[in-house]
């Protein structure tokens, strides 16, 4: 997408590409803990997919919140209305939630299923996004849904694994949604639990 | 006096005893806040919009694509049917699209169910064409 910048895509292209050469290699301890999160989307295969037809579903409604949350930065980050720095917060943002849904999609081909198409098209409240903070609150909201998404979908993931990305997924956008708040002035991080 | 949600619906005892029964839809709001991934009131998300909810038959958007569970599932969407799919959706009705443990605390859903209850028709949050 266009608000990707080319050093965030080689990025990225780099990491997949390590990611993709992962099993060739013996990799240390330390690699390996660091990858916990996403090597299992690699390695699951579909013996093991016992209940895959239930994770498949869940891993699919995750997908598909990602991928508005992707379009949702989207028009955020051409709004105009942001500037930098939290312009460069959004584009990175996104960039994560771009991860989230290539490292969801993987992982329902592996359990056999289809990954959910990104919608051609998204309704989002633009006539009531006038300035940064309403883009900021927007993306907030966005993220204070996923993080209880990811929480509604740990307990009923078959898979312990699964449920262990989700929980990987789940901190990355609890941070997102934490620095959104510091960015409006409120407190970044409101309460002990999140819910 | 402590009475089980269940026990209240049942034989419906005077409704003061139901605690969980009163919603605050004030409360209900923020619990809201826990869907807005996949829905929002006035335009389709991952999940359906939410506008009109209250008293409509489950699945009855024409322009969402509901799983086959949740259409044949024969619900109409009120506080007690809202109450047993929220709880668990995946329990109440399996095969649902909605992949989320639910919401597990009974008063939690009562203030969550007021909160619908009233914003599902406020015209505010509602605009024209947004309930159908
Ligand atoms: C992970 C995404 C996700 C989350 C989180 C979620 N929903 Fe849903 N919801 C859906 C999807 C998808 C459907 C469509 C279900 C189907 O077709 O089986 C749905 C359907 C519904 C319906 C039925 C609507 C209709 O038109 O018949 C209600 C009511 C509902 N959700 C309420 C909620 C509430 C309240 C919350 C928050 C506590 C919530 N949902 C959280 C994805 C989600």
């Amino acid at each position: 997408m266009s608000s990707t910048t080319p050093q965030a895509s080689t990025t990225t292209a780099a990491r997949r590409s390590f990611l993709s050469g992962f099993g060739k290699f013996t990799l240390s301890a330390t690699a390996i803990a660091l990858l916990a999160g996403r090597d299992r989307l690699a390695l699951i295969g579909s013996a093991e997919a016992k209940t895959a037809g239930n994770d498949v579903t869940i891993l699919n409604a995750a997908l598909a919140a990602e991928q508005e949350a992707i379009a949702a930065y989207q028009v955020g980050a051409s709004s105009g209305l942001l500037q930098k720095p939290v312009l460069d917060l959004a584009v990175q943002f996104q960039g994560h939630h771009k991860e989230h849904a290539t490292a969801l999609a993987t992982t329902v081909k592996k359990l056999g299923g289809t990954p959910v198409a990104a919608k051609a098209k998204y309704t989002f409240p633009v006539e009531k996004l006038k300035t940064q903070a309403d883009v900021l609150s927007f993306a907030a909201e966005l993220e204070r849904g996923a993080v209880s998404a990811y929480l509604g979908a740990i307990p009923i993931l078959d898979d312990r694994e699964l449920a262990k990305v989700a929980a990987s997924i789940l901190g990355d956008e609890a941070m997102h949604w934490a620095v959104l708040r510091q960015a409006l002035g409120l407190p970044p991080v409101p309460s002990a639990f999140v819910s | 006096m402590k009475i089980p949600f269940a026990v209240c619906i049942g034989v419906m005892v005077v409704a003061s005893l139901c605690h969980a029964a009163d919603g605050d839809a004030g409360k209900g709001a923020q619990i809201y806040q826990r869907c807005l991934a996949c829905h929002s009131l006035e335009h389709n998300r991952s999940g359906p919009r939410h506008c009109g909810l209250f008293g409509r038959p489950a699945a009855a958007l024409p322009d969402f694509t509901y799983s086959q569970a949740l259409k044949s599932a024969g619900l109409t969407w009120d506080a007690v049917t809202l109450d047993r799919f929220l709880e668990n959706p995946l329990k109440a009705v399996p095969g649902t699209k909605m992949a989320y443990a639910g919401v597990k605390n009974a008063q939690e859903r009562a203030d969550l169910i007021a909160y619908l209850k009233q914003a599902t028709h406020d015209p505010a949050k509602c605009p024209e064409g947004s309930s159908r």
